[in-house]
């Protein structure tokens, strides 16, 4: 008996409730990285070509903060570019929200509490949680290496570890931040914006050219997973950074475990007012209370993503406009001939597809409190289901709303400054934001169809978000056929501000949205509450 | 329309389980009726059938003539409700809640809520996630309590309660009845029960098994009686209401039904009573007796 008992039936009771979960992102993630390979090998051929699209990159320091630099011209090597830098911190966010969800979301919820009175040592939660962590990175390691095998080992093997490695640092870092606050909300909260801050410094760190601040992506575990160089000489001592950080990370947590009590972090929580303040006085006011939080959170990564964005975007289009690749490579996301505004369209829409992401974890409130029994006393009292489900279905709205203008705000001002024209680009990015605001509503109505017909399925609404962010993202990349494409709501949104704004598509993707949304509301009307 | 609930062969299923199978329930208003049953037997589902949170399968529900599931609203507004398992949102504080929830429902009397925080001892600055089971319930019963709903429906609401907070519920429950207000207790403390309850629904299996007053209910317990007598006992196995004869000697032990006492005494003190020990009947039998048998049931 000792402090780590019962660790391995913690484990199996993790992986068990985890067992759709993990393979949710591992798949996908893997999968992904495969079908680049394919597409690349089938885009470009011959080493000339991809020695060409090589140079174009490696010269403009925009894109190499988006995509990270290029090491190395192999099918292998431009696979490592293409997902080196976002496919690394997708893994970090997997491993993230999978320890937090068996630390401090167990013992907010009081289920550790019961747990933790059989023979399991104090120490053992933490600890199943750890390597439950650790091992869907690894096996996500292993899937990369084995379907890159063709390409050669070495770099297989390195890429695979890139994104392991970074899964391993950031489940250390979650369970860090689960020791620091009571609720899982808040754990998540910092974990990720530590995710986003590393983010950053592996963007600035690329984007910086010959005698700039290059050394700052070696802060970021990022930054490490693009500079273990798979496919380029791989660097293998990087794999030491991963591993003693990570060691540091779960030093650190289960020290701070062994010294806390059950249900209390280390940061301290306030008492709260006595009484309800006039804000708080009906469905709206509650429905703004409960999501407030998550949408500033949201405003403020848009507000900065709008301003990095817009800041580059003038550099990435100043090379476009002397180099065939790059123009192809930015008109196909963005849509047509001027390649700022191609450029500027591909952001917004990027932002718009965020949005859909807001939007769904915003709707899935109203299952949360269903099944969190929190619904039940409200519905209680003299408000009626459509009441309550409307006032959180504004709160998602308006806060799309919101999320829209600030990115197109932040966006403008980002690339108004750049070419002294912050007045003219604010408003006109502005409006652009507003434009994606029907598709996220139409997104947004999916998810409400759910929750009322199907609210066993309710958590199916993610994958409406996600596979929309997967078609915008890598669908004009993998040459997806356009019946694809189409399934995206976004795909049918002029592309502005390159394109003029036509209203048809927006009329009825709204209509859409309102018709799916009164369908879902009147399920649930209909149905049993629980 | 003197019912203030009014339930008549109400059927609900859940998938294949009949959570409820033809359940009857009335509540006279100004009432406090105590609604029994253990676990499972389908009082939770009851009341969220009244408050218009399930669909009833089959059956009729009436709530203050009105309609559970067409008039939710309106009807929500004439009653306070506290489930069985009370939930707080995480960041919001217990006085937060309990002003919510009394807006929502449509006002609520400060000085009334003042005066409850202080007789439940309750914290109204603690967020929700920090208080425990009790002090969870407390935040619900003070919100209830300081409404001026007429019909209360409580859902084993003092589960989480320290004897002395569960004191103060009952004063509380007496004012309430006594203010006229109707009140249905689902409980399993059956001294809470005994104590404030002027009529008593017993469920099983998502069926009432037993209803009426408590004088009426005792009148099909039996009183088990131990007698130390003079002489050997005689002919007390030949009277009818006699159940668990069992005599050794000059002591007696029985069991009779309450309403053939009489009799039975009678014939005992034939024998001259040396010692005689009467247990009233109790609820407890009478909850037993039907808990048994559903276990023998099964």
């Amino acid at each position: 008996m000792n402090d780590l008992t019962g660790t391995g039936t913690l484990l199996r009771l993790a992986l068990r409730r985890d067992r759709v979960m993990i393979p949710a992102w591992v798949l996908p993630l893997g999968l992904l990285v495969i079908a680049t390979r394919t597409t690349i090998s089938g885009l470009y051929p011959t080493g000339a070509g991809r020695a060409a699209l090589a140079a174009s990159m490696a010269t403009n320091g925009s894109l190499r903060a988006l995509y990270g630099p290029v090491y190395d011209t192999g099918i292998g090597g431009l696979t490592a570019w293409r997902m080196g830098s976002t496919g690394p911190a997708l893994a970090g966010l997997m491993a993230l929200l999978l320890v937090v969800r068996h630390t401090r979301e167990e013992e907010e919820a009081g289920r550790l509490e019961l747990v933790g009175a059989g023979a399991v040592g104090r120490r053992a939660p933490l600890a199943a949680s750890l390597i439950t962590g650790f091992g869907a990175s690894l096996v996500l390691a292993v899937f990369i290496t084995l379907g890159l095998l063709a390409q050669g080992a070495a770099g297989a093997l390195a890429l695979g570890l890139a994104f392991g490695g970074a899964g391993c640092v950031f489940a250390a870092v979650a369970a860090v931040t689960a020791q620091l606050t009571e609720t899982a909300r808040a754990a998540r909260g910092i974990a990720g914006a530590l995710l986003g801050v590393g983010y950053l410094l592996r963007a600035t760190g690329d984007a910086a050219g010959p005698g700039g601040p290059g050394w700052v992506g070696w802060l970021s575990p990022l930054g490490w997973a693009e500079r273990l160089r798979p496919y380029a000489d791989e660097r293998w001592w990087v794999l030491a950074l991963f591993a003693g950080s990570a060691l540091i990370l779960v030093a650190t947590a289960h020290a701070l475990v062994a010294r806390r009590d059950l249900d209390a972090g280390l940061l301290p929580s306030r008492p709260g007012p006595q009484g309800a303040g006039r804000r708080l006085a009906g469905v709206y006011g509650l429905a703004w209370r409960l999501q407030r939080g998550a949408l500033y959170g949201w405003a403020f990564g848009y507000a900065a993503a709008g301003l990095v964005l817009g800041a580059i975007t003038k550099g990435a289009a100043d090379l476009g406009n002397g180099n065939r690749t790059v123009a192809d490579e930015i008109n196909n996301l963005g849509g047509t001939h001027n390649l700022v505004d191609s450029f500027l369209a591909a952001m917004i829409s990027f932002l718009g597809m965020l949005a859909a992401v807001y939007v769904v974890q915003a709707v899935l409130r109203l299952r949360g409190e269903e099944s969190g029994g929190r619904a039940e006393p409200v519905l209680a009292t003299a408000v009626g289901r459509i009441r309550w489900a409307a006032a959180h279905l504004v709160v998602a709205t308006a806060g799309s709303a919101a999320l829209l203008t600030v990115g197109g705000i932040a966006l403008g001002i980002g690339y108004g400054a750049t070419v002294g024209d912050v007045s003219g680009q604010l408003p006109r990015m502005a409006g652009a934001g507003l434009v994606q605001l029907p598709a996220v509503l139409f997104v947004a109505a999916s998810a409400v169809l759910i929750f009322g017909a199907a609210p066993r399925m309710a958590m199916a609404s993610w994958s409406v978000a996600s596979v929309t962010l997967a078609i915008g993202l890598y669908g004009p990349l993998l040459k997806l056929s356009q019946w694809a494409l189409d399934l995206s709501a976004f795909a049918h949104l002029p592309k502005v501000p390159s394109a003029p704004v036509t209203a048809a598509p927006l009329v009825w993707l709204t209509a859409l949205a309102a018709v799916l949304t009164a369908a879902g509301l009147v399920a649930f009307r209909r149905r049993d509450l629980g | 329309m003197n019912s203030a609930i009014e339930v008549t062969g109400l059927h609900k299923s859940f998938g294949r389980t009949h959570a409820l199978d033809g359940l009857d329930l009335t509540v006279a208003r100004g009432e406090v009726h105590g609604f029994l049953g253990p676990n499972g037997a389908g009082k939770s589902t009851t009341i969220r059938v009244l408050l218009g949170l399930l669909r009833a399968d089959g059956g009729e529900a009436r709530l203050l003539g009105g309609d559970p599931w067409r008039d939710a609203v309106r009807l929500h507004s004439r009653l306070a409700y506290v489930p069985g398992d009370v939930t707080l949102w995480r960041n919001l504080s217990g006085g937060e809640v309990i002003d919510l929830l009394g807006r929502l429902r449509g006002g609520l009397d400060e000085g009334r809520k003042q005066e409850l925080l202080r007789r439940f001892e309750l914290d109204p600055t603690k967020k929700g996630r920090t208080y425990s089971k009790g002090n969870r319930q407390k935040v619900a019963l003070v919100a209830a309590l300081a409404s001026d709903a007429e019909l209360l429906i409580l859902d084993e609401p003092t589960s989480g309660l320290d004897p002395l907070m569960e004191e103060v519920f009952r004063e509380c429950v007496t004012e309430e009845r006594d203010r006229g207000r109707t009140v249905l207790l689902s409980s399993h403390i059956l001294s809470e029960v005994e104590a404030l309850c002027d009529r008593v629904s017993i469920i099983r299996g998502g069926r009432t098994v037993e209803t009426g007053t408590l004088a009426e209910l005792r009148h099909l317990t039996r009183t088990s009686i131990t007698a130390e007598l003079a002489g050997p006992p005689n002919g007390l196995a030949r009277l009818p209401g006699v159940h668990d004869l069992d005599v050794r000697g000059n002591r007696v032990k029985l069991q009779v039904d309450t309403d053939q006492l009489d009799a039975v005494l009678r014939q005992i003190s034939e024998s001259g009573v040396r010692g005689l020990n009467c247990a009233p009947p109790t609820l407890e039998e009478l909850f037993l007796r039907h808990y048994q048998s559903e276990a023998v049931a099964r």
